[in-house]
């Protein structure tokens, strides 16, 4: 279970996420929406620990994760797709997916979760994640890794970017399979009507505050129209 | 008979344990021979007028591996060779040099290498060159090794070098001249501690029509340690190169960086890029967030960067 308790994150004068809060029981399924530079990928980056909020508690399973760092957090099964993965010289595929895994993973098991991300695996499998990869390649291969391992909270940012029709496709049954089992909860930031259907909760944030928050049921009829007065805001001004 | 501070440095730098099995080879151990074996198309010769060995590829000679170790044990002792390597036309062969160090004692342990090579047409050479000193004495372990290339036409050099731990000081030149259609592939890899300093020169004259060269440069500095690259190519023709020079920095480390590149030809095509930065803080973020620890995701990036 993940609580964040009135969290702010503010550098410099600028308030980036102010006063969050909201409870996300285990076995639940959020998807974290709203118009770019929100600061969505800045929330997930706080729970994660790379950044430290500047005011509020995060408790997860009970325990008081706000000091803690990266690797703690990781170690207590916290993960987090990157909306923008960093590439790695010299690290293959296999590798990078065995580091997140914990161990040596077996070849089946690597191509499998890599099929779910709807990569032919054996191209994959020894190439190195670098600058030879386009940026979809790199962002599957990202999500990949968080199926590498069962996680008490996994967080995945806009994993629909740079993805195929046909590939996507794919990626809504991974999740969706995902949302029952592997991970006990999982965060889901996106865009995607295909992806917020197979949320429990949805989470709308703006300006670094919540605008909404609900069932999927209470929260989807009424976004459509406000990604419109979003839109018309921004032709207007 | 080879004792094991010998055998484990073979291990390191000739990625052989022992006396190899099959193929021609010399290895040189404390300023002398140690052992040799030549086979029919692969002759070893000692020089008549100077420390070294001249070594002999027959022409179209194919698929044959030459280790040339050196091993120094002895602290205080300063070696000098000079090693000629003769690839006959279409010959196809790999040679693997390096140099250990094992130093226990107060004295600097010094090896200068000086290669040349004379490739001939369309032979095929690929070396590989790995450094390595150690051994638990505060006498210096220095390295300084020239080479020298003479490529023919259509001849293939693969280079690699590589220098990772335990070398005190070292100056590395390296010169080479391209003929028509020749191509060289230079790949140096070095990582420097403590209070190491390395420095690689590096000339590269593209002289044949079509020549081609590839130089790409990976290096890590850490600590006190200093490095400094001056890698120059020179197009004479019409010509193709490429110059990489990509390194991390950590700690009070210093790097420079002189690249040159000048053409002599209007053909010539000569691309320069040198990077200095330290290691990416996306990708140690995203090693921690795998559950890896500050040192362990440190290790991961380098150890790819240096693969
Ligand atoms: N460490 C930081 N320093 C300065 N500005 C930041 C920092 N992190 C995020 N921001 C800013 O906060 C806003 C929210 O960003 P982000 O969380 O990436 O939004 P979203 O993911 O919803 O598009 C953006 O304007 C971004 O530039
Ligand atoms: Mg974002």
């Amino acid at each position: 279970m993940l609580e964040l308790k009135n969290v702010s994150f503010s550098v410099e004068d600028a308030e980036i996420i102010e006063d969050i809060s909201f409870t996300l029981e285990d076995n639940r399924f959020l998807v974290i929406t709203g118009p770019n530079g929100g600061g969505k990928s800045t929330l997930a980056r706080l729970i994660m620990g790379i950044e430290k909020p500047t005011g509020g508690r995060i408790i997860f399973n009970g325990q008081d994760i706000t000091g803690l760092g990266i690797t703690e957090r990781a170690r207590l099964g916290i993960g987090y797709a990157f909306q923008n993965p960093p590439r790695f010289k010299g690290l293959t595929v296999r590798g990078l997916l065995s580091l997140a895994h914990g161990s040596d993973l077996p070849e089946d098991a690597c191509c499998e979760y890599l099929t779910n991300v709807g990569l032919c695996s054996m191209e994959y499998l020894n190439r190195d994640v670098d600058s030879s990869l386009s940026g979809g390649e790199v962002k599957r291969i990202e999500i990949a890794t968080l199926m590498a391992k069962n996680l008490g909270l996994a967080m995945f940012d806009e994993p629909e970017a740079g993805i195929d029709l046909w590939s996507f496709k794919m990626l809504v049954e991974s999740f969706r399979s995902m949302s029952k089992g592997r991970h006990t909860s999982v965060i889901l930031i996106s865009h995607q009507e295909r992806i917020m259907e197979l949320a429990d909760e949805v989470l709308v944030v703006a300006n670094g505050k919540i605008r909404s928050y609900g069932t999927r049921d209470e929260i989807l009829p009424k976004l459509m129209g406000e990604f419109d007065e979003d839109c018309a805001y921004a032709h207007s001004s | 008979m080879l004792d094991n501070v010998v055998k484990s440095l073979l291990k390191s730098v000739a990625d052989i344990g022992d006396i190899p099995v099959e193929g021609a080879y010399n290895i040189r151990m404390d300023g002398a021979g140690a052992g040799r074996r030549s086979t029919e198309n692969v002759v070893i010769e000692t020089k008549a007028d100077k420390p070294g060995i001249d070594i002999f590829v027959k022409p179209f000679t194919k698929n044959e591996r030459v280790h040339i170790p050196v091993v120094i044990t002895k602290t205080g002792l300063s070696d000098t060779v000079y090693n000629d390597f003769f690839i006959g036309e279409g010959a196809d062969v790999t040679i693997v040099a390096g140099c250990g160090i094992h130093n226990s004692g107060c004295d600097s342990a010094r090896h200068d290498g000086i290669h040349r090579f004379f490739i001939g047409k369309g032979a095929r050479l690929k070396y590989v060159e790995k450094h390595y000193g150690e051994g638990e004495g505060t006498g210096e372990r220095v390295l300084n090794p020239t080479t020298v290339v003479d490529m023919d036409e259509n001849s293939v050099c693969e280079m690699e070098t590589v220098q990772i731990r335990g070398v005190d000081s070292t100056v590395r030149e390296t010169s080479a001249a391209l003929g028509a259609g020749a191509k060289l592939i230079v790949t140096e890899r070095l990582m420097t501690h403590g209070r190491q300093t390395a420095r690689s020169n590096m000339e590269v004259q593209l002289n044949g029509e079509g020549a081609s060269a590839q130089i790409v440069s990976r290096s890590v500095a850490r600590d006190s340690s200093e490095q400094v690259f001056y890698p120059k190519a020179v197009g004479n023709s019409g010509c193709k190169a490429h110059v990489q020079c990509d390194s991390i920095i950590m700690d009070g480390a210093r790097i420079r960086s002189i690249p040159e590149i000048s053409a002599n030809h209007p053909d010539a095509n000569i691309v320069h890029e040198a990077a200095i930065g330290k290691i990416n803080g996306e990708q140690m973020i995203k090693l921690q967030t795998l559950g890896l620890t500050e040192a362990e995701a440190e290790t991961v990036i380098i150890d790819g960067f240096l693969k």
